[in-house]
């Protein structure tokens, strides 16, 4: 059996190891178009600000390849897919035949167009390891920065070069950073943090114009009609799947590639996994793509097992960020900011003094979400609780206490989660506590 | 392989578990040394919770799952599953992103935040049986084989 992966990251890392759990034998060659071994992908902001150095970027044991018997190519585009024969053409023209084919690529950054962004030499992206690299190459001759997106690779960004003393505008469409994962109250916290920081942080306004004579960058024309001087912008609104390569090859791409509950795509024998895919939402059904580290790993695992003839289904994507932004932690996941609030009820604790503040999220009983800043100790017991759809009406007074553990949970429902025997689950009583 | 399971009967709630772990893992092993003398003390890998004063106790720990979500969220790979199945964190691989404390469903993972490193059991690797296990004074942890999915 011939297992071609596309991409090395972790997705592709729960592959290989979810394969070899079943199949030790079968061919594995993974095809990265990165010059690097897996790396922490998220690191690259520790990596920038200095707060580690590139002996720190693998991910895996030195021996993670050789001991998996995978055959790694790096610095190789895949340029093509031929899925009626079941071959991937790299560029350069090199062709590689697969049994079982597996698209972990990621996203790729996208960058809009913006006028007068033509021939400037400091218009950068922040995504990979080599981007970290060129930034922090050049450090010496930048002092201002415009971070256009203030999500969760905007504000890194500004954290990492932060680190490095430079001054630093993030510009947000929406009306607070961090949007995505958090709720006002949250967004506002980190906000307020970072302008102690010095970091300025404009919401609810854009960048139409980069101003500068040839490649020299002398600041940004905002849609209000400010004008924020600086060297260097970095444009950080969000990534596509990394997908154009399918084209032609019958795989369908909606917002991802569009997989099962076993990341099996609409071709038999393709598969995808990570922030590539579009797989089904854990709350909802509704497949959507779901750009979380421990997810994409998941998937992998499940594409892999899948795809080396096992079994295993996938629960569904539940967001889940942990984010430390200049010394405030916090801990989202799940559903934080309902579309429809009136069908959940809402449970919130805040001290914004502090930088303390915790919100739960409850649906017909269950946990749908939560948010923690500050104190964010033990916040998995709460993804078990979501994961496990754990009724939590009997003790849901007591979620918001900091010290919340299993001694406010039922005793029985704690003692099966602890039972020596693993979860148990019995015939006679509901599914509670599958997984992990 | 063996793990550490806890009988909350048996548990009176003395906390020793706590300081045994704490010794275990400080410079000196010695307990009073490591409380009064050690600058970067280690924080208890193991929980006592109790509830109403003391009525209900019991001792948590990391249960080294067969799919570690702690592993699966680490971004830096800082946490593996040995061949042997213990979990144990490279603390100086570890950046202390706390992807691990957001994953893990028994709250066994610590937040060590002098070092901000986390911190999580490593079931002893210097001891035949964890010491926790050991310091139990009325059999409230044991030490057998069981799995854990």
């Amino acid at each position: 059996m011939n297992y071609v992966i596309i991409g090395n990251s972790v997705a592709a890392v729960g592959a290989v190891r979810g394969i070899r759990s079943t199949d030790p034998q079968g061919n594995i060659t993974i095809i990265s178009r990165e010059r690097h071994v897996a790396y922490g992908r998220p690191l690259i902001s520790y990596l920038l600000g200095g707060l580690i150095t590139e002996k720190r970027m693998p991910y895996l044991p030195e021996d993670f390849y050789e001991k998996n018997r995978v055959n790694l190519l790096l610095n190789a585009e895949v340029v093509g897919v031929d899925t009626a024969n079941g071959k991937v053409t790299i560029a350069g023209g090199d062709v590689i035949s697969y049994d079982k084919l597996l698209v972990a690529t990621g996203g790729d950054p996208f960058v809009p167009p913006i006028e007068g962004m033509a021939g400037k030499d400091r218009i950068f992206t922040f995504t990979t390891w080599d981007d970290a690299a060129k930034l922090k190459g050049m450090a010496n001759d930048i002092q201002k920065v415009v971070v256009i997106g203030g999500g969760l690779i905007g504000l890194k960004a500004a954290e990492g070069l932060h680190l490095l003393d430079k001054q630093i505008t993030i510009v947000e469409l929406a009306d607070r950073i961090l949007s995505a994962a958090f709720d006002r109250p949250a967004g506002r916290v980190v906000a307020k943090k970072m302008k102690a920081n010095g970091i300025d942080v404009i919401t609810e306004d854009t960048v139409v114009r980069i101003e500068g004579e040839g490649a020299v960058i002398t600041g940004v024309t905002l849609k209000s009609g400010d004008f924020i001087p600086c060297d260097t912008v970095i444009v950080a609104i969000g990534v596509r799947p990394a997908a154009g390569f399918l084209k032609g090859s019958g795989v369908e791409v909606n917002r991802g590639i569009v997989v099962d509950d076993r990341m099996e795509t609409n071709v038999k024998g393709v598969f995808a996994a990570g922030d590539v895919a579009e797989a089904k939402d854990f709350f909802s059904g509704v497949k959507n793509p779901m750009p979380i580290w421990p997810d994409a790993y998941i998937q992998g695992d499940i594409a892999g097992v899948t795809m080396a003839g096992g079994s295993k289904g996938y629960p569904g994507g539940i967001a889940m960020n942990s984010i430390e932004l200049f010394k405030v932690s916090t801990i989202s996941m799940g559903i934080t900011n309902p579309v429809e609030p009136k069908e959940y009820e809402i449970l919130t604790y805040q001290d914004l003094e502090n930088y303390q503040y915790r919100k739960i999220v409850l649906k017909d009983g269950l946990l749908a979400g939560a948010v923690i800043v500050g104190a964010v100790d033990r916040a998995g017991i709460f993804a078990g609780l979501i994961r496990d759809r754990i009724d939590v009406t009997s003790f849901k007074d007591q979620l918001l206490t900091p010290d919340f553990g299993f001694v406010n949970l039922p005793r029985d429902i704690r003692s099966a989660l602890f039972a020596p025997v693993g979860k148990v689950t019995g015939a006679d009583e509901p599914a509670r506590a599958v997984g992990h | 392989m063996k793990r550490i399971y806890m009988i909350e009967d048996a548990c009176i709630g003395c906390h020793l578990c706590e300081v045994a772990c704490i010794t275990e893992h400080s410079q000196s092993k010695n307990p009073v040394k490591a409380f009064l003398h050690e600058e970067n003390r280690p924080i208890s890998r193991c929980t006592v919770e109790e509830w109403d004063g003391g009525v209900v106790s019991f001792s948590t720990t990391c249960r080294h799952c067969d799919e570690p979500d702690c592993m699966r969220a680490c971004i830096s790979g800082a946490i593996q599953k040995n061949d042997s199945g213990v979990v144990r964190i490279d603390t100086e691989q570890c950046v202390g992103c706390w992807s691990c404390v957001m994953a893990c469903p028994y709250g066994a993972v610590q937040r060590n935040l002098t070092k901000k490193k986390a911190n999580k059991c490593d079931l002893c690797p210097d001891r035949t049986s964890p010491a926790c296990v050991d310091a139990c004074p009325n059999r409230a942890l044991v030490y057998k084989e069981g799995s854990q999915k």
